[in-house]
Order: C-alpha cells, then sequence, then structure tokens
C-alpha cells in the first residue's frame, strides 16, 4: 500500500513540473497581465470588490459555453469552431419556450428539455459530416457554424412565433434582435442561492450548475466510453485497433458538444437578461475557443481545469481591462486588446509545431 | 449498343458533380430573375459595375491557390493596407487619379509586410494553411483597430478634422472617397445602349489576367505548382519551399492591396472598420461559385463567379421580398448562399481528398477471381 | 582508360547508428560504364550504403560514418544529396519523387528549366525568367532518347502507368550532364516483365555511354543478365564480390541468407498436435506497400507459426488484413467459427489479438500513461478495470486494478520507466514495444499475432521480447503468429516458418531447414 503513496507523490511532483513545463509563455503572460490590473485595480478608484463580482458573474455566463468545448477536443474533432451550432438549437429552446407560454423558472427547464432534441438532430447530422471529413474539421466547422446561424436568421423572420415580447409587433413578421428574458428566465440561476456580501456578490446558482456540468463531463470521461473517447482523441488508429467504433465516438463527442453549447448559450442568457438573435451567434466561437486555450488546453488535450482557469483568465481580461485602463489613462483600448489576444492564442495554438495534425 | 451509351451519361453525371455549384446558382438566377421586375439595362449596368470593382480582388486569390496554400482568406490584410493608404491620401487630400495611384503604391510596402508576417505563420501551420489564414485575418484586424483608432492622430500624424474623430485621435467610422468616386472609372469611360462601361479599370483587370498567364509560364510560377502538388519532391529537387510559399502570400495580399483601392474608388466612400472584414468572405465565396476548388482555380472561375455570385446578389433581396414581403430576408438569404457555398467547396476538397486513397481493393479482389477463373 | 583511378571507391566505410553497428569495413570499386549488383536481405546495410554515398543528411545527423569515399580517385564528403548531384551521382529512390500533375517533360527537368531572360527578370531577379518550352522538350526528348525506353514527354504523370513513372525518374537522371553513377534502388519492383526487360537494355546502353551503375534488386535473374559484377551484403557485412559471370542464382541466395547456424533451437519440438485452429482462404489485403493475394494459410494450435519474407513482398498485410486494419477479404476461420473480416472488434471479441508493427502509429497512446496504454483493449474488449456504479447503469474505471496489471507487467517484462503513470512516448524503442506486448498478453488472447517485434530494438530487449513470446506461448499453450524479416529470429523461436513472396505463400518450411531453402523461397516470386 505505502508503494503506491509514495508513487503517487512522485507523479505529483511530476505532474506539476509537467504542468508548468506546458503552461506556456502566453498563457504566463495573460495570467500576468490579469494580476497587475488587480493590483492595479484600487489605486484608480476602482471598486475591487466590484471587480472580483464582475469577473464571477461573467465566469457564471460564458463557462458552460467553454465546457462545450471538451468533449470535441477529447475525441479527437478539434477546437470547436461549430459551437454556433449548437447555440441555435439552445436559442431554438429559448424561444420556443416563451413562445409556448412557460415562465420563470419552468421557463428555463423547458428551455433545456425543448433544445435538447434539437441539439441532438443538429449534433447527430454535425458528427455525420464531421466524420466525412476527418483531419479539416477546424475550417469546416467554422462554416457550417455560419451556414447555420445564416440559415437561422432567415428562420427568426419567417417562422410564426406570435408572443409580443419577442416578436416585432402584432402581424408576427419575425422575432426582435434582442429582447429581455426578466419575465422568464433571467437570472434564474444566477440569484438562486445568491450570496450578496454588500460589495461582493456571488452568483451561487449558476456556479452550482455549472459545476454540476463540469463534475458529470469529468465523470464520464471516468467512464467506459469516456476513456474511448480520450483515446481516440489521443490516437484513433490505436483505439480501432483495439476494436473502438471510431466514427460513433466521434459522434457521441459532436453531440455532447453541441447539447452543451445549447444549454451554455440558455445559462449565458440568465445572466446577461437578453436573448440575442440573429448575428449575435457568429460571434460566440472565438472567445469560447480561445478561452479554453488561454487555460492551458491544446488541440487534442482539455480538462474541467482548462475550462476554468481559462474563462476565469479570459474573462478577467475582458472585465477588468476596459475599467482599469479607464480609470489610469481614460483610454479604452479593451476591445482591441481582447480581439488581438483572443486570436493571437488561437494563432499561437495553431501554428505551435508541437501540436501536429495528429 | 449500352456499352457507349453508359461512359456518356457517366460522364454527363461527372461534369454535373463537378460544376455542381455553378449550375446550382444558374438555376437560383433563372427562377429569381423574373420576380425582381429589374430591367435589362439595369441588371447590366449593375453586372457590370460589380465585375469592375470586384474581379481585381478576386484574381489576388489565385496565386496561393497555385501554390497549394488553399483559399487565402487573408486576403484581408491587403484590403487593411489599402484602407491605411486611403486613410493617408485622403488626409494628404490628394485626389482623382494621382490619388488613386499614390494609395496604390503606398498599400504596396504595407501589403507586404503583412504578407511576409501571414507567409512565415502558415509555413508554422502547414497542412491547416485556410483556418490560420482565417484566425490570423481576425488577429490583424485587432492590431488595424489599434493603429487606426487609437495610433492615428496621436502618434501617426492625421491634419483634418473630418477624418479623426472629435476626441482628438483615432480615424472616424467612415471616411469620404467622393472625390476620387469612380475616377478611374471613369477615364475612358463608354456608354453602350445605357450601360456604362468603365474601360479604364476593365482595361487594368484584362492586364492583370495576362500577368498572370504570363507568371503562370515563369520559373516561380513553375516552382509554386510544383510545391502546390507536393511539398517534399519540390523539396527534394532543390526549390525553396518555404520562400516559394511565402513569396505566393506577398503576391497575393499585394494584389489584394490593389484591388481593394479600385474597389474602394467605385464605393466612393469607405468604412473605416468594416469594409474589409466582409471582403474576403464574399470574394472567395464569389470565386467557388466560379466552379474553383480549393486545389484548382482559373481565371475563367473568377470572371464566371463574379457574374453568378453578383447576380444572386442584386437578385435576391428583390425575389426574397416578392416571395415573403420581406426585402432582409433577401439579404440573409445572400449572406446563407455565401457562407454555404463555402461550405460546399471545404466539405468537397476534403471528401475528394479521402477519395483519392482508397479503391485499391475492388481491384485486387478482381484479379484474384480472374486468377481462379484460369 | 585502365590505368586511371576507378570511378568509385568506397574504404573502409563504416557507420553505426548510436552504438549499433550497421555497416562494417565495406570495400568496394567500380569503373566507368561497370555494372555493379547489389544484393542482401532487407536490413543488410544496401540503404545504409547508399545513402553514405548520396550524402543524406540523415547519415550526418546520425553521426556520420568511418572511412573514404573517393570519385575518380579523390576523397569527398558529401554534405547534401545536391553535392552528390554535383559531383555526377543519381539515385532513382523506391518511392516516386514526381509530381502527379505535371508532365513527363516538367518533372525531368524539375528545378533545372532551361529560361529565357526578360526585362521583368533583369529587374525582379532569375525567378521572374520565362520557361524556355521548346528547349525543355528537346533535352527531354534526349534525356528519354539516352535511356531506350519510349515515353511521352507532354503525358501527365498521374495518367501514366507506374512504369513510366519509373522511366520518367530514370530519364531525369539521365537529363544531367555531370552524371556519371547511377543508382538504381529496386526499380524493377513495380515494372511489367516487358519493361522491366526494356530497363535492362537501358542499363546496358548507359553503361556503353560510361555510366556507371549500381543496381539494388532482388530479383537475381537481372543482375546476373545484365551486371559484371554482384557485391552481396549480409549483417552490415560485404560477403562477396564477384563477377557475375563466375555465379549463379543458388550461389547469390546462399551469401544471402547464409549465417553461421549457430545455437539453433535444439530443443525442436516435435510438430505440435496437428489440430488446425485457424484457416486462411482465398486472402486478399489492400495494405499500401505490403499487398497480399491469394493466401491460403492453416495455423496448428498451440505452435509458434513465423511469417518471413522480403520486405514489401505482403508478410506484414497478412495480420493486418486478419485483424482488420486494412480493406481484405476472402474468409478466416477460428476455432470453427467464420471470423468476418474489416471488423477489428470482431476479431478481439474472439481473442485474437495482435501486436503491430507500427508501434508508434497504431501500438501506442503515445501521449497517455502506460496503464492506459496496458488496460485500454482489456477494459474495452473484456470490460475489465471497470466498476459498476448505480446499479451498474455506469461503468467506472477502476484506476486502482489498472496500476496494479500496470504494476505486473512492468515487472514481468522489465519495462524501464520512472513509474506507471509515465508517458508511452518517453520510453525507450525496446520498452515500448514491451509495452505493446503487456497490452496483448492483458488481453489474455487464444491467439495472437506479433508484428515484427524487435525491429529498431537494441539486442537485450530483442533478446527479452523473444524470450517472453516463448514463455507465453510454452506455459500458456497461446498460439502465435509471428512475422519478422529476420530469418535467424524466426528459425530461433518458431515452430514452422511459412515465406511470402510476390503476396504470396512461397512454401512452409519446418524451421530447421537451411538457410538456403528459405532464401530460394524468398526471391522465388518476387515482385
Amino acid at each position: 500500500m505505502s508503494e503506491y503513496v509514495r508513487e503517487n507523490e512522485r507523479t505529483l511532483a511530476d505532474r506539476v513540473r509537467h504542468t508548468l513545463k506546458n503552461f506556456g509563455l502566453p498563457r504566463l503572460i495573460i495570467a500576468a497581465f490579469l494580476l497587475l490590473m488587480f493590483i492595479v485595480a484600487p489605486f484608480t478608484g476602482v471598486n475591487f470588490w466590484g471587480q472580483i463580482t464582475n469577473v464571477l458573474n461573467r465566469f457564471s455566463w460564458n463557462a458552460v459555453l467553454v465546457l462545450a468545448m471538451v468533449p470535441m477536443v477529447h475525441s479527437g474533432c478539434g477546437l470547436n469552431f461549430g459551437l454556433p451550432v449548437g447555440i441555435i438549437a439552445g436559442l431554438l429552446g429559448a424561444t420556443l419556450s416563451i413562445e409556448w407560454g412557460f415562465a420563470g423558472p419552468l421557463s428555463f427547464v423547458m428551455a433545456i428539455v425543448i433544445a435538447t432534441p434539437f441539439a441532438l438532430i443538429f449534433g447527430v447530422a454535425y458528427g455525420w459530416l464531421l466524420n466525412k471529413i476527418k483531419g479539416g474539421e477546424m475550417m469546416i466547422a467554422t462554416y457550417v457554424g455560419f451556414s447555420v446561424v445564416s440559415f437561422f436568421c432567415m428562420m427568426w423572420l419567417v417562422l410564426p412565433y406570435k408572443k409580443p415580447d419577442m416578436a416585432w409587433g402584432f402581424e408576427g413578421t419575425g422575432l426582435r434582435t434582442t429582447f429581455p428574458v426578466d419575465k422568464y428566465y433571467g437570472g434564474v440561476l444566477s440569484n438562486f442561492l445568491r450570496i450578496d456580501l454588500g460589495r461582493l456578490v456571488i452568483p451561487t446558482g449558476a456556479l452550482l450548475f455549472f459545476a454540476l456540468l463540469a463534475v458529470m463531463i469529468w465523470a464520464f470521461l471516468h467512464t467506459k466510453t469516456g476513456t474511448a473517447m480520450t483515446a481516440v482523441g489521443s490516437n484513433p488508429t490505436f483505439a480501432r485497433a483495439a476494436g473502438i467504433n471510431v466514427d460513433r465516438i466521434r459522434m457521441l463527442s459532436v453531440v455532447m458538444s453541441t447539447w452543451l453549447a445549447a444549454v451554455g448559450i440558455l445559462v449565458y442568457e440568465q445572466g446577461f437578461g437578453f436573448v440575442q438573435l440573429y448575428n449575435a451567434p457568429f460571434n460566440m466561437a472565438l472567445p469560447a475557443v480561445s478561452a479554453i486555450l488561454i487555460g492551458g488546453a491544446t488541440a487534442n488535450k482539455a480538462s474541467i481545469t482548462n475550462v476554468i482557469i481559462g474563462t476565469i483568465l479570459f474573462q478577467g481580461m475582458v472585465t477588468m481591462t476596459p475599467t482599469v485602463m479607464n480609470g489610469l489613462i481614460n483610454l479604452d483600448i479593451s476591445e482591441v486588446l481582447r480581439v488581438v489576444v483572443s486570436n493571437g492564442m488561437i494563432l499561437y495554438a495553431l501554428t505551435r509545431r508541437t501540436e501536429a495534425t495528429r | 449498343m449500352n456499352t457507349n451509351n453508359k461512359p456518356a451519361s457517366r460522364k454527363l453525371l461527372g461534369f454535373l458533380g463537378n460544376n455542381a455549384v455553378p449550375i446550382m446558382f444558374i438555376l437560383i438566377i433563372v427562377i429569381c430573375l423574373p420576380m425582381s421586375g429589374f430591367s435589362t439595362t439595369f441588371l447590366l449596368n449593375e453586372i457590370v459595375t460589380r465585375l469592375s470593382r470586384n474581379a481585381f480582388l478576386i484574381l489576388s486569390l489565385l496565386i496561393p491557390i497555385m501554390a497549394g496554400m488553399g483559399l487565402n482568406f487573408g486576403m484581408t490584410l491587403g484590403a487593411m493596407a489599402a484602407e491605411i493608404a486611403l486613410i493617408f491620401t485622403s488626409d494628404w487630400q490628394i485626389w482623382g487619379i494621382p490619388g488613386i495611384v499614390l494609395a496604390m503604391i503606398m498599400s504596396i510596402p504595407i501589403s507586404a509586410v503583412l504578407g511576409l508576417v501571414c507567409g512565415k505563420l502558415l509555413n508554422a501551420a502547414k497542412g491547416r494553411e485556410m483556418i490560420t489564414s482565417y484566425i490570423i485575418s481576425f488577429f490583424m484586424n485587432g492590431v488595424y483597430q489599434l493603429v487606426v483608432l487609437y495610433m492615428m492622430g496621436s502618434i501617426i500624424p492625421i491634419i483634418h478634422n473630418n477624418i479623426k474623430l472629435p476626441r482628438g485621435y483615432g480615424v472616424r467610422a467612415s471616411v469620404d472617397l467622393t472625390r476620387i468616386r469612380k475616377s478611374l472609372d471613369n477615364v475612358l469611360a463608354v456608354n453602350i445602349a445605357g450601360v456604362k462601361i468603365p474601360v479604364m479599370t476593365l482595361l487594368i483587370i484584362a492586364a492583370m489576367c495576362l500577368i498572370i498567364v504570363w507568371f503562370r509560364r515563369t520559373k516561380l510560377g513553375q516552382d509554386m505548382r510544383a510545391v502546390g502538388q507536393d511539398m517534399e519532391v519540390a523539396r527534394a529537387s532543390g526549390i525553396d519551399v518555404e520562400r516559394t510559399r511565402i513569396i505566393s502570400i506577398v503576391i497575393s495580399t499585394v494584389l489584394a492591396g490593389l484591388g481593394m483601392v479600385i474597389y474602394l474608388q467605385n464605393m466612393g466612400d469607405m468604412a473605416t472598420y468594416s469594409s474589409h472584414s466582409q471582403i474576403g468572405m464574399f470574394c472567395i465565396a464569389a470565386l467557388l461559385v466560379g466552379g474553383a476548388s480549393v486545389d484548382r482555380a482559373s481565371i475563367g472561375n473568377v470572371f464566371l463567379g463574379v457574374i453568378l455570385f453578383h447576380t444572386m446578389f442584386i437578385l435576391a433581396p428583390r425575389a426574397g421580398a416578392v416571395i415573403t414581403g420581406n426585402e432582409v430576408i433577401g439579404e440573409y438569404f445572400r449572406v446563407f448562399v455565401s457562407y454555404g457555398v463555402i461550405t460546399v467547396a471545404l466539405v468537397m476538397y476534403e471528401t475528394k481528398k479521402r477519395r483519392a486513397k482508397a479503391g485499391m481493393g475492388a481491384q485486387l479482389e478482381a484479379a484474384q477471381r480472374e486468377e481462379e477463373g484460369r | 582508360m585502365s590505368n586511371q583511378a576507378p570511378l568509385l571507391e568506397l574504404k573502409n566505410i563504416k557507420k553505426d547508428f548510436f552504438g549499433n553497428q550497421v555497416l562494417e569495413d565495406i570495400n568496394l570499386t567500380l569503373k566507368a560504364g561497370e555494372v555493379l549488383g547489389l544484393v542482401g536481405e532487407n536490413g543488410a546495410g544496401k540503404s545504409t550504403l547508399m545513402k553514405i554515398l548520396f550524402g543524406m543528411t540523415e547519415i550526418r545527423d546520425t553521426g556520420g560514418y568511418g572511412g573514404d569515399v573517393l570519385l575518380n580517385g579523390q576523397k569527398v564528403s558529401f554534405n547534401s544529396p545536391f553535392d552528390a548531384l554535383e559531383a555526377g551521382i543519381g539515385m532513382v529512390h523506391q518511392e516516386f519523387s514526381l509530381i502527379p500533375g505535371f508532365t513527363a517533360t516538367d518533372n525531368i527537368l524539375l528545378n533545372r528549366e532551361p529560361q529565357k531572360k526578360s526585362a521583368v527578370s533583369e529587374v525582379f531577379g532569375d525567378r521572374l525568367n520565362t520557361l524556355d518550352r521548346r528547349e525543355m522538350k528537346r533535352l527531354s526528348e534526349e534525356a528519354i532518347e539516352k535511356m531506350g525506353v519510349r515515353i511521352e514527354g507532354s503525358m501527365q504523370i498521374s495518367d501514366m502507368p507506374v512504369g513510366h513513372k519509373q522511366f520518367t525518374e530514370i530519364a531525369r537522371e539521365l537529363s544531367k550532364e555531370q552524371l556519371r553513377l547511377l543508382i538504381l534502388d529496386e526499380p524493377t519492383a513495380v515494372l511489367t516483365e516487358q519493361e522491366a526487360e526494356a530497363l535492362l537494355d537501358s542499363i546496358r546502353g548507359m553503361s556503353k555511354r560510361g555510366i556507371a551503375v549500381i543496381f539494388i534488386t532482388h530479383r537475381l535473374q537481372e543482375i546476373l543478365n545484365v551486371c559484371d559484377k554482384v557485391a552481396v551484403m549480409r549483417d552490415g557485412v560485404l560477403v562477396k564480390d564477384v563477377p557475375a559471370a563466375e555465379t549463379n542464382v543458388t550461389e547469390i541466395t546462399r551469401w544471402m541468407v547464409g549465417r553461421n547456424v549457430e545455437g539453433m533451437a535444439e530443443d525442436q519440438r516435435q510438430a505440435v498436435g496437428g489440430e488446425v485452429v485457424m484457416s486462411i482462404r482465398k486472402l486478399w489485403v489492400d495494405m499500401p506497400g505490403e499487398i497480399v493475394r491469394n493466401v491460403n494459410l492453416d495455423v496448428r494450435r498451440g505452435e509458434i507459426l513465423g511469417i518471413g519474407g522480403l520486405a514489401g513482398q505482403g508478410k506484414l498485410g497478412i495480420p493486418n488484413g486478419v485483424m482488420g486494419l486494412y480493406p481484405a477479404g476472402g474468409s478466416v476461420t477460428f476455432d470453427g467459427a467464420q471470423i468476418p473480416l474489416n471488423q477489428p472488434r470482431k476479431c478481439l471479441d474472439s481473442q485474437l489479438a495482435f501486436v503491430s508493427e507500427d508501434r508508434r502509429g497504431v501500438g501506442l497512446l503515445l501521449d497517455e500513461s502506460l496503464e492506459w496504454n496496458i488496460a485500454f483493449p482489456a477494459m474495452q474488449i473484456h470490460g475489465r478495470f471497470l466498476k459498476s456504479k448505480l446499479g451498474g447503469a455506469v461503468k467506472w474505471r477502476d484506476d486502482r486494478a489498472i496500476r496494479e496489471v500496470t504494476a505486473k507487467y512492468i515487472d514481468e517484462l522489465q519495462i524501464k520507466c520512472t513509474s506507471s503513470k509515465q508517458k508511452a512516448k518517453e520510453l525507450s524503442g525496446g520498452n515500448q514495444q514491451k509495452v505493446c506486448l503487456a497490452k496483448a498478453f492483458a488481453l489474455e488472447p487464444k491467439f495472437l499475432f506479433v508484428s515484427e517485434p524487435t525491429r529498431g530494438i537494441d539486442v537485450g530487449a530483442k533478446a527479452l521480447v523473444l524470450e517472453a513470446l516463448e514463455k507465453f506461448n510454452r506455459e500458456k499453450g497461446i498460439t502465435i503468429v509471428m512475422i519478422s524479416s529476420e530469418l535467424e529470429e524466426l528459425r530461433q523461436i518458431c515452430d514452422r516458418i511459412a515465406i511470402v513472396s510476390g503476396g504470396r505463400i512461397a512454401g512452409i518450411l519446418p524451421a530447421s531447414c537451411s538457410s538456403e531453402e528459405f532464401g530460394a523461397l524468398m526471391v522465388s516470386s518476387v515482385v
């Protein structure tokens, strides 16, 4: 028994060293930058605890979307640039749940319930396509996402939605670009068990919900099928030689990612307070991709830890920079900074030689 | 008797399969045309205008395809260079043809540097060129904003207040190019049956086509095709693969910059922060509509593509309005079609790559059966 | 002429790869216009010798070589193939080095195209010269003429039959003015009989023009037909160097394979049982480079059957086809039950296991721990190392059981590693191979295919691996089919050895037969 303990210790030390080595320069810079922001913040008259609250909030809105990257990365389908496919399923869930008259927390549950079959159908179709074009996933995923979003731009106009909260006018000529969900599921998670310490507010419910999903994914990766998924991502030929149906596992991972994206957008909306239709989903994939990369993931390895660290760093950067910069030099370059850093991170991952194309 | 028939029908199927995208577009246009109710003159005018506006930009995509680097989503970088050049020429108030020429000349070094960076990055991402060039365009867009929105007027001198934002630095969201508007198009322009033909612009495009034809016959063109088809063989024969690839991207970026100046002089107005963002997508979609694929594109594809794609562009909103009573839907439709076409082209390219690898098994089995029969 | 220094002289050439001696004291001379046939089994050192001659960078990257290469009496040392080309050495490789979308002419003159200057190129440099198409046509036709085999210069490579691709490559070498020595590495392997004959003629023609040729092939008759002398290599040593007129196929075969038969398994067991446990009928396998045609083979229960043969003849295709890793057809029965092909899962379910020759590509999860590597197939196939949770609804990975079984195999096979959590890619080749074996053993199979188990591993590990296999067979009675390029190794542990040649079984002999008999089978119907 004691042998095993010693072995564990050694591997723990190994692991720490390994993690440090793998942390990478860009991540280090971003982490240092964020740290600097927190240190500087009080001097610029920015409310420190208010900032922490902000970061926590943004974390709770976005973490599930980032989590949606994990299954596909694990099965070797690469970074899910096709996140919008799942988001559309989530939006269908949201709008239909509202249209059919559900309100309050129930509307959130129903949105997930309604989104699920859509996510399954979309996921299966999307997975089938990705299985046809192994090796070219990322580019095609991007454009599949775009195609689906632009197709639904038309659908939002055409589908016979009637609910006045969402639709334009009374004739029902399509949905609005943005509408609030406060009558429905706005804050339904964030306000659940909310801890209000005055200056610091913790959106306990939303964090718990993320934790629940994260534990589910973590647990899944410890099952027989989850192990097979990791192996498929690590070396598909090995997996095939071990009798695994590679295409089926990949399909499963795509469906999972798609469903998580659907739930993720609902979580985002309940925190943000609005549903955004039409072109909004176009811009959801890149931040999520870059967040998980910032968290230390690579194109075919990602863990829950990567998700948590990445989302905190990314959202921290997004929320802290504008306020601190404004307070400091009265110049808000945060938007530009966000674009450069997030895309720079993806670029870094794509051009690193060690991340050969499997 | 049937043996003659079979290959013919298969040939026809093969033709349809290879040209599915252009044929689909012709069908869309044939359906939309009567519904739109546009006059022939109007349509011809629009098509000629858009042809002269876009063709040069699309030509810039041909060379990276030749070098096996796929669709150059990084052509946006050239567009940004052109915009920076035009901001300066507008600020210095150099208008008309001199303004256009100066903008073109100024765009070249900026494009070349951006192209060099892009080429180096793409060499580090072999086999993933397209997604990488796509992300580079986003990344550079951030850098562009940094320069134009924060550095211009503060670090980089900008004289005139109609270009600067009221806060004293940064460039306004829109730069007025009225005074160079169509100055190139109007040179030697002729009017045939109510259709205005911008002869000078078309001559420039024609010259560019000739240059591309000539380029294919040069040593560099030959090297690029060799590198595009098999990097390892090219390297073994002593061709500097990396350098050749970088040159192809630099040329493409520079051409995109020149093309963007032509594009903007026709528009007569420049949206500082968004003119370039969609240009790559529309140019690539147009090229693919013309029947090009990720690894093969010709000058013919460019012109067929421009005509088909932009006819659809003109017709779609009106046809959409007629069908659904909503003009916006047509606009969404054409965006959808653009993305859809790119998706289909990418999928076809990847599946073709895969199919080429298989197919020996049946042959073996047949040989074995034959052997047994003997 | 005869007074001059020979065209090529190799003096005491030595080469080792990290202490592993692959060439020892090679001495060889070649006069202008002479044709040398170079033969030897795979791994005899032919390719390494040619790589040294051709200045391949991998030689320098692995510590260079010992001894001298002399060209026309001058010592030379090439830093890259380009230097070798410069000095007049040309080489036609086994893999085609051609641009598929180019014509034969374009390929023959690849990167050596005649050019025309223009005003633009004066300004922007030579790469903007236009190609002189007419001159290109002339030069390529001249080269084709020199070769003496007609191929169409304007034909695109991708439309050509495979033989013409080979000729295009040869024409490319011949189009180089300075060519004095041409190395042909198994050029006839892809040719039809007629084409091969044309090639031999072409070689004679080159020889008349004073070009020396080194001709590497497994088709011994061709060597006798065309070569002036024959050099035979075995285990990194040049064992014979004789005029072709003074020898014959049988003799050459004996030199190729004939080792001193030492320590041959004395405990030769009587042919086992006799009951057929697996029978393979009419098997074809589409494994690129290792194509199998119409193979019939019976494996007896409890035996170790060896499958040998030269590289590229299809011996590797057999296990890969049966185990479903490459498209295959025909029928395989195991223990009386039909095994469906092209479905790896079905084979594994029938308790077959396979240790692939492609360790890094197929055999291992390089980025995962040893634990995962060893336990994964057994977990997925037999549901071992799993705990049922939530009343059997969830099959949870039992990490402790995995660790225990890994520890057991680390111990048993003496795998050198820092811990069972170490990543597979961090191990040496020999230890990786042991992990692959452990993975197969953990499946507790009834039948095991082992493909090239000792390729690229050091001597100590080799012995251990073979010992482990033998033990697995003798103690547990597991039937083993072992595929190897090394005949000696097969003879050491196998009961019977099947030799594959030209994608077919050329014959099955008891391991006690002489090397000559095996050698004859190996070259019997080489493609």
